[in-house]
């Protein structure tokens, strides 16, 4: 099944990197295959409450630049969610109108819709109400691009696809949005030491505590290259291999640290100075390159800690979200509701700008 | 030696992952308990843990800290490391075939340099060692092979390739591996072969399983070229020969 051959959101310009990615594909590690799934699992979770969805369906990830999407199905509601982010949403009659970040809004066919990627984060997420159609693959839909596997044929989107869509007419409900949300990148980063920090030197931990490390190119799904003060081994630089965390923060003979992230692989042989707390690993999935990080050290059950609150906050997500007020005129419910069509195209004068 | 009597160390990779190290070394001994650990883990679904990493040397123990606490997971995994486990190695062989030198093995001159050795002698005793793949890891499928000729024994590259080619055959220290799929590492690269460690066409995507016996084959370069187009339509199979002696 060729997924250019369905009604969905057809892709127009895809943007740099655009994958399909949830929370990640676990169980498989034993065979080697990477967890993956969103860098920033905050703002997608973010994303899916405002269009209704469950916290881990799977939503587009953008990064650096954002795709151009054409509604190919009767209607789809969206929600973009990612700091500087924003939609910019063009109907067929020229009609232009921006939608901010963390708000949903409804889709029909024919309207085009400009992703304007993450300006202050390193990735955004769309989340689509009901979510994609897509076959899973060990349970997932998250794109590993390394291994060809997930999301749309295990690549980046490309023009021409069409992303199925799990519902073809979106819910007939208010718009959303989701005030309070902090998706700020990470500038200090929550670590507990270990697994190898036996490998390095009392001075090599100091530093690393104390001393800013800059995120370098070297940036990608996989892992953040960071560069600082060199980190001296006291014991080499070789390990046996041995099993990589989310947010292990390996550091090989050139003594500048490389934080794992999303699509790290199982296992490594480099000494582990030390592994992100899990509450900060969307934060860090944030951050871009020029950026600095500062590391502190906490205890597993500090880390623990952190997490359950991090935790309760996102349970409470859907307890936050407010209703768009009607500037953003829903027309369905306008007419639904009798109201004269003359009032509904003046609301729709005062936010859809007209182009010549 | 008497490494299975070794103290185990519990260690905590952040507050989602707990290492379970039975030692530093590869060793079979060590393997064995790392897997028998693995699988009486597995016999009882402790609540809490979310997957588990069985490497050369160590348990990875992947929970959800908001079900359980560190300190309890360890308690409940410390009365499981007295198991006898029965390892089921299982006896199957692979002949992989691989061209050496080269572009498929750039680092086939630095090593025999290193070693003192020609290229054609650290080809010789590459192929002329059974391997055990000890752990699957690092990449879908990629197989953790011990245990490699002490001549060749050399440590990784100081800083990792940022692309390595699907199909390179490497080795570090003692361990043998084949990238099976492009991407960064830090080990010498002898050759390359044809055959496919993973393939999502294939009804099992992942080839090797721990406990499985590899033997390299060289080929020609002629000969990889033309195997490689079969692996790249989904034609070359590759069956075990059975049981090694």
């Amino acid at each position: 099944m060729s997924v250019r051959s369905v009604a969905g959101l057809r892709v127009i310009q895809p943007g740099l990197h655009t994958t399909v990615q949830d929370l990640g594909r676990i169980g498989s590690q034993r065979l080697g295959i990477p967890v993956s799934g969103a860098l920033d699992p905050i703002a997608l979770r973010a994303a899916n409450v405002i269009v209704g969805n469950p916290q881990g369906m799977a939503g587009l990830e953008i990064a650096v630049l954002g795709p151009v999407l054409e509604v190919a199905t009767p209607s789809v509601r969206v929600a973009i969610a990612g700091e500087g982010a924003r939609l910019t949403v063009q109907r067929p009659d020229g009609a232009q109108r921006e939608v901010s970040a963390l708000e949903s809004i409804r889709l029909v066919e024919g309207d085009r819709l400009r992703v304007a990627a993450a300006t202050v984060s390193a990735v955004a997420y769309l989340a689509i109400e009901c979510g994609l159609a897509l076959p899973p693959f060990l349970d997932s839909l998250s794109t590993y691009v390394r291994g060809g596997f997930g999301g749309v044929e295990g690549r980046a989107l490309t023009a021409g696809d069409v992303l199925p869509l799990a519902q073809h007419e979106a819910a007939s409900r208010q718009e959303m949005r989701l005030p309070g949300m902090d998706l700020t990148p990470a500038s200090e980063i929550r670590v507990v030491l270990g697994p190898q920090d036996d490998y390095f030197s009392a001075a090599a931990i100091a530093a690393f505590l104390s001393t800013p490390y800059i995120v370098t190119q070297d940036a990608d799904r996989m892992g953040l290259r960071l560069e600082g003060q060199r980190l001296e081994h006291a014991k080499g630089y070789n390990i046996v291999s041995d099993g990589i965390a989310p947010g292990s923060i390996q550091v090989p003979g050139s003594g500048q640290p490389i934080v794992l992230l999303a699509d790290r692989q199982t296992t490594g042989g480099y000494p582990k100075i030390a592994t992100v707390a899990s509450a900060d690993l969307a934060a860090l999935g944030r951050v871009r390159p020029g950026m600095a990080l500062r590391f502190r050290s906490v205890s597993v059950s500090e880390a623990q800690a952190a997490r359950r609150a991090l935790e309760g906050r996102m349970a409470g997500l859907a307890g936050n979200l407010v209703a768009v007020r009607p500037e953003g005129p829903d027309l369905e419910r306008l007419y639904d509701a009798n109201l004269v069509s003359g009032v509904a195209h003046a609301h729709d004068h005062a936010t859809w700008r007209h182009h010549p | 030696m008497h490494l299975s009597t070794s103290p185990v160390r519990f260690l905590p990779a952040g507050d989602t992952a707990l290492v379970v190290e039975f030692g530093d070394v590869v060793d079979r001994t060590v393997s064995d308990r790392v897997i028998a650990l693995a699988d009486a883990i597995d016999a009882r679904a402790v609540p809490g843990i979310v997957e588990l990493v069985p490497t050369f040397r160590s348990l990875m123990i992947h929970y959800d800290p908001l079900q359980i606490e560190a300190t309890d997971l360890q308690t409940a995994v410390e009365p499981l490391l007295d198991g006898k486990g029965s390892v089921s190695h299982r006896a199957r062989l692979f002949t992989l075939p691989v061209a050496y030198g080269g572009d498929f093995g750039p680092d086939l001159a630095e090593v025999a340099e290193r070693t003192g050795l020609s290229p054609d002698a650290v080809v010789q005793l590459h192929t002329a060692v059974t391997y055990h793949v000890y752990t699957l890891g690092f990449l879908p499928g990629y197989p953790y092979m011990g245990d490699g000729p002490k001549e060749l024994s050399l440590p990784r590259r100081e800083s990792p390739r940022l692309r390595v080619p699907m199909g390179s055959v490497c080795i570090a220290f003692r361990q043998a591996g084949i990238y099976s799929l492009e991407s960064p590492g830090g080990w010498h690269l002898l050759g390359r072969t044809p055959v496919r460690l993973f393939d999502i066409r294939r009804e099992t995507a992942v080839l090797l399983a721990p406990g499985d016996k590899i033997r390299f084959e060289p080929v020609s370069h002629d000969t990889f070229r033309s195997l490689a187009e079969q692996a790249a339509a989904g034609h070359l199979d590759i069956r075990p020969s059975g049981a090694p002696a």
